[in-house]
């Protein structure tokens, strides 16, 4: 027997470790409107909710709150029924706790706007960077709403370019169309 | 301090089956399960504190060699202690080759470390040596007497390679 090939072939039957004691907590979910990346911390508050891919996000968890970033799906149940639910026209608000601390400052502001948006109406850009005072922002108010960490649960599908057409979504134009379909909003 | 460290996930994706190779060649394969586990309790515990990114697999491997480590001392106390007759080596049956991973686990800690760390994790001499705080000549030495001991108790001659 040669030694040194018999301990390089070693293979076992073995499982994936079960962690405790992460600090941040995501699955990838197939929800009805696209796949999506939810992540909450170990107090349960949900800080993204995301089409970017896993990587991209898990990445951005890591840099910004901990390292100790562990895939958990059974920590985001409850996120996940709720989203699944809005996007099938059964819920039309959440309850959950969320925080958009994976935004930058000024992009904070500008996803605290969205709040004044009711389900079932829009805004434009340009009305978002007036009310944040930054009337000749409305461009880098879209980037703010393109790296929305909370997308569906803030709701920044319900912003709009001023002539009407529907402007960008990081979930894409057709996800964007359905969800304002599902308020009404022509 | 921002060091960019990837989420721990991706280390436990990327690894996990390299850790539970290495636990289980160190501490055979009923225990390997348990040290695998510690081993990655450890490195997440110890995760945010790490003050560079660079081979983090290599990180990982040295912990898991360190784990297997304490673990034999824990039991060999617990043994002592009951009075007990240390394992026998049946729980190596689901390896092949049985009389090698119980001639692995025979050998002395550090050669063990060692041979375990380069053959069965593939750390180059530098990365062994950086795990056992020692040098790379070193390193060579000690999995070159651990090849020795393993061919001598399983009657091989000496090889190529």
């Amino acid at each position: 027997m040669d030694v040194a090939s018999a301990l390089r072939r070693l293979d076992v039957a073995a499982r994936p470790p079960r962690l405790e004691g992460g600090d941040v907590f995501y699955v990838v979910h197939d929800a009805p409107i696209g796949t999506l990346v939810l992540a909450a911390t170990r107090e349960g508050t949900l800080v993204a909710c995301s089409y970017d891919a896993e990587e991209a996000v898990t990445a951005r968890l890591a840099a910004h709150l901990s390292p100790r970033v562990l895939r958990e799906p059974q920590r985001l149940d409850e996120a996940r029924r709720q989203i699944d639910a809005y996007v099938t026209g059964r819920r039309r608000a959440f309850d959950v706790p969320a925080s958009p601390v994976l935004a930058t400052p000024f992009a904070r502001r500008v996803l605290g706007e969205l709040a004044r948006v009711p389900y079932g109406s829009t805004t434009t850009y340009q009305a978002i960077a007036r009310a944040i005072g930054a009337p000749r922002a409305s461009r880098a108010v879209g980037h703010a709403l393109g790296a929305n960490p909370l997308c569906i649960v803030l709701p920044c599908h319900r912003v709009l370019r001023t002539d009407g057409s529907l402007g960008g979504y990081a979930g894409g134009l057709a996800a964007k169309r359905r969800l304002l379909d599902l308020e009404g909003v022509a | 301090m921002f060091v960019g460290l990837p989420p721990f996930q991706q280390l436990v994706d990327a690894h996990w089956r390299d850790v539970a190779r290495l636990a289980a060649a160190m501490a055979g394969p009923r225990e390997g399960d348990d040290v695998a586990q510690e081993a990655w309790v450890r490195a997440l515990r110890a995760y945010p504190s790490l003050t560079h990114a660079g081979n983090l697999r290599s990180w990982l491997l040295t912990i898991t060699a360190h784990t297997a480590l304490d673990a034999q001392r824990s039991r060999a106390r617990r043994d002592l202690a009951a009075a007990r007759p240390p394992e026998p080596a049946a729980d190596l049956a689901p390896l092949r080759d049985e009389r090698l991973w119980e001639g692995v686990r025979a050998l002395p800690a550090r050669q063990r470390q060692a041979v375990v760390l380069h053959y069965v994790g593939g750390l180059a001499h530098t990365e062994v040596a950086r795990a056992l705080e020692t040098t790379p000549a070193a390193s060579r030495r000690l999995v070159s007497d651990a090849l020795a001991t393993l061919r001598k108790v399983l009657g091989t001659g000496p090889e190529e390679g």
